[in-house]
Parts: structure tokens; C-alpha cells; sequence
């Protein structure tokens, strides 16, 4: 009998542990050879949140790279992001994310990434600014083609490119064509990836 | 007959193998650049090891056999371009086209820095590539010697289409460093910090927008044409890329 209770108080317990093994394997198919999510990155946000960027598998994405002290063409990154924005309608803006990752991490921390989503007044459901850690920047910078040169007073030359990556983070589309006016090309692109 | 000759040929390549590619100090300081940076006039250089020779086949499938995410049939398509070690025979065979000690080539910038961080070091950086590239057997900067320059430039100007030489055979320059020139290319760290590209082709007004803060490099010394092309094909280089004649060595800082 007292054995009998016993194990009628585990049964909870090993149906919890089931269920959690059944979270941890989710039937999810292998990453494609050809996604970016194959590089390893961990990135932390504006909210000061770190996560494995394979979290964003599942939702398709505008990637670009930029750094928050930068006054010329950064500004112009945010804007592409947001002419993106405006191009879609209110489902399809449910369905994108928007991540900009820092070039920049040593000086990019939550604080001064945040700082850029509220002056820019950019909606936390759908824009993530974040760092990699310092020496996976290069690789990132790698698998999305930006080419960059920090120089001596902290400032970047850099190459600007909006990618576009679809549910696995497969690279679909990408435009150099940065600012406000978008390469109707992208937009067309961003639309279908979403459709589907 | 052909026995003997096969055996004298595999002698010294085991030899070689088991000798190992061993670490070079150089110290640190003060460089002068090929380039012309427009933020800085000299390159400081922190104390660094340095590879004596290119990473060779041998070497590189050992690390392939170690970390089987790097054979050319598992390696993902955005780490590494489709002729990612095509030469060899297999994705773990080296076969007559990658003979053990040759420096191993049609590896990406992903693949070499994997290897390089596999062995707790690091791809040099360009700058620190090319002050160990300045020496000559004799002197720790040559790059003023016309005779030295037209040397490494009659190595540029051989075909690149038959057999490479085995890694480790020149005498080594005045750091004890070999190989730096006429036997591969090699990756940098900060190969794509050589924004000397074809991007300068475009005058539209994309163009503008391409770069945040000034332009590309240009460079100091103009006659020194060996430095001009290794930064050209550099900068022609996506970080998945491979080609027959780009290879790689390591570095990795000093305590």
C-alpha cells in the first residue's frame, strides 16, 4: 500500500519528465546547409537578454550590421528597416523580424543599443539590436557578405547591406540600396518570403 | 627501381610530418604599412607567434578527421564554397592531387580560422602578416631592396598550374619564418577589412552609401606591387570562398 502511494505520487513527476523530453527534441528538421544560423552566434539585445541566434529560425528576417555611435550611414540602416515596415501590412509586419547586429560590441551594450530603438521609436515585437560576442563579429560579418575596418578613433569603414533570410535563415534576397527609398527588388522578395 | 624512388620521395615527407609546424616568436612594434590607412600613419604591432610555415594537407585532415563538421561533404554551404578541398580524393583521403606535405589549399576563411582556433591560436591579422612578410633572409624589413622585390615578383609571375612545392622547404627569412612568399596565398584574420575592392568600380550613388566613414585604402608605397596584389585578391574573397592557391597559417598572442 505504501509502496502502491508512492509510486502514485511519481506518476506526476515522470509525466513531467516526458513532457520535458518531448520539449527538448521538438520534430524539427536539421538546419540547411545553407543557413547562416549554421555559424554559431550568441547575440545580446537592447533588453540585455543573450540568445543563440538559431532562436530566430521559425520567423523570416531583415538582417543588417551597423554600430550605434556611427553618424552617417547607420542612421540610413534604421531607415531601410523601417521603409521595410512601411511596405508591409500589418499581418505581414507580424510575421518579420528585424534584427541589426553590432560590429561594434565593446561599446554596443544593451544600454546604448536601447537607446537607438527608443530615439528611433523602433517596436520591440519586431526589431532586435544586438552584439555578438567580440570575436564572432568577423564570422557574422562573414556569412552576410559587410566588410568592415575599425579605425583608430573607434569609428568603422564599412559596407552596408540589408539581408534578407527566410524561416530557416537561408539568404534570399540582398540590397546595398540603403535609406528611406528601397530597391522595389527587396520588397517583392520580403513579401513572398512571407507568404509563405 | 620506381620502389626506391617512392620511398626516397615518402622519407622526407614523413620526416616533415612528424617535425611538426612549430610556433615563431616575433616581437612587437612599430610598422610601416604598405598601405595608407587614412586613420594612421604607423601599425602597432603587439608581440605575436607566428606558424613557421603554412598549414599542410597532412595537418588539415587531421583536423577534418577531429572535427568531422569540417569534411567536405558535411561542411555547411554558407562555411565554405562548393570546392572546398575538391582536390583531395575524398572528404578523408588525400590521394595524388594533396600530397601530405603540401600546404593545403581550397580552404574558406571559416575553415582555416576553425583550424586555428582547434590549435588555440588565431589567423594572423593582415598587418601582423605583412610586417612578418617585410623580412628577407637577412634583414627584418627588405621591402626597400628592388633586387628583393623583383625576386618575390618573378615567384607572382610563375603559372600557378602545375604541382605546389611542399610547405617548409625555403630558408627561412630573418624572423625563422618560411613560405611567407612564392608558395601560397594565406588568409588573414581581417581579410575583409581590406576594402580595397571592386566596389570602386561603382560611381553611382549606391556607391556613396556603401561605406560609412571615409573610403577605401589606397597605397603608400606604389612600387611595392607584391603587397598590391595580395591585398587585391584579399579583398576579392567572400569568407566562404576558396581557391587552388590560397592557403593559411596561424598565429596566436603572446602571454
Amino acid at each position: 500500500m505504501k509502496r502502491f502511494t508512492k509510486l502514485a505520487a511519481c506518476l506526476p513527476l515522470l509525466f513531467a519528465l516526458l513532457a520535458a523530453a518531448a520539449v527538448a527534441a521538438p520534430a524539427q528538421q536539421p538546419l540547411p546547409r545553407d543557413s547562416v544560423y549554421q555559424l554559431p552566434a550568441t547575440l545580446t539585445d537592447q533588453h540585455g537578454k543573450t540568445w543563440d541566434w538559431r532562436g530566430r529560425r521559425g520567423t523570416p528576417q531583415v538582417v543588417a550590421m551597423f554600430y550605434t555611435s556611427c553618424q552617417y550611414v547607420c542612421p540610413l540602416i534604421v531607415d531601410s528597416g523601417k521603409a521595410v515596415e512601411r511596405a508591409l501590412d500589418e499581418g505581414e509586419r507580424a510575421r518579420l523580424g528585424i534584427l541589426l547586429v553590432s560590429m561594434d560590441p565593446a561599446r554596443d551594450d544593451p544600454e546604448a543599443l536601447m537607446s537607438v530603438a527608443r530615439k528611433r521609436k523602433l517596436d520591440p515585437a519586431r526589431w532586435s539590436l544586438a552584439s555578438p560576442a567580440p570575436d564572432q563579429v568577423r564570422g557574422v560579418a562573414g556569412v552576410l557578405g559587410v566588410r568592415y575596418r575599425q579605425l583608430a578613433d573607434g569609428e568603422f569603414n564599412h559596407t552596408s547591406a540589408l539581408v534578407l533570410l527566410d524561416r530557416d535563415g537561408r539568404i534570399v534576397a540582398r540590397t546595398e540600396q540603403i535609406g528611406s527609398k528601397l530597391d522595389p527588388e527587396f520588397i517583392a522578395e520580403v513579401k513572398r518570403v512571407l507568404a509563405r | 627501381m620506381r620502389r626506391g624512388l617512392v620511398l626516397l620521395v615518402a622519407l622526407p615527407v614523413a620526416a616533415l610530418a612528424a617535425a611538426g609546424n612549430g610556433w615563431v616568436q616575433l616581437p612587437g612594434g612599430s610598422f610601416r604599412s604598405a598601405l595608407k590607412y587614412e586613420d594612421a600613419r604607423m601599425v602597432d604591432i603587439a608581440p605575436f607567434q607566428l606558424q613557421k610555415r603554412p598549414v599542410t594537407n597532412a595537418e588539415f585532415l587531421e583536423f577534418v578527421e577531429a572535427h568531422p563538421q569540417w569534411r567536405r561533404d558535411k561542411v555547411a554551404s554558407v562555411l565554405a564554397e562548393t570546392r572546398y578541398l575538391s582536390h583531395w580524393e575524398g572528404p578523408q583521403t588525400l590521394g595524388k592531387q594533396a600530397l601530405p606535405g603540401q600546404p593545403v589549399v581550397q580552404v574558406s576563411w571559416f575553415a582555416a580560422s576553425a583550424y586555428c582556433e582547434a590549435r588555440g591560436g588565431r589567423l594572423p591579422t593582415w598587418s601582423e602578416w605583412e610586417y612578418a612578410a617585410a623580412a628577407d633572409e637577412t634583414r627584418r624589413d627588405a621591402r626597400r631592396d628592388p633586387v628583393w622585390r623583383e625576386r618575390i615578383l618573378s615567384w607572382y609571375s610563375q603559372p600557378s598550374n602545375h604541382a605546389l612545392p611542399r610547405a617548409g622547404l625555403q630558408t627561412p627569412n630573418a624572423w625563422g619564418v618560411q613560405d611567407m612568399h612564392g608558395l601560397v596565398w594565406e588568409w588573414t584574420d581581417d581579410f575583409s577589412s581590406l576594402l580595397v575592392s571592386g566596389d570602386n568600380r561603382f560611381q553611382g550613388d549606391a556607391d556613396k552609401f556603401k561605406f560609412c566613414g571615409a573610403g577605401a585604402l589606397s597605397m603608400d608605397d606604389r612600387e611595392n606591387y607584391a603587397v598590391l596584389m595580395r591585398v587585391a585578391m584579399l579583398s576579392s574573397l567572400e569568407a566562404a570562398s576558396t581557391t587552388g592557391n590560397l592557403g593559411f597559417r596561424c598565429a596566436r598572442d603572446v602571454e
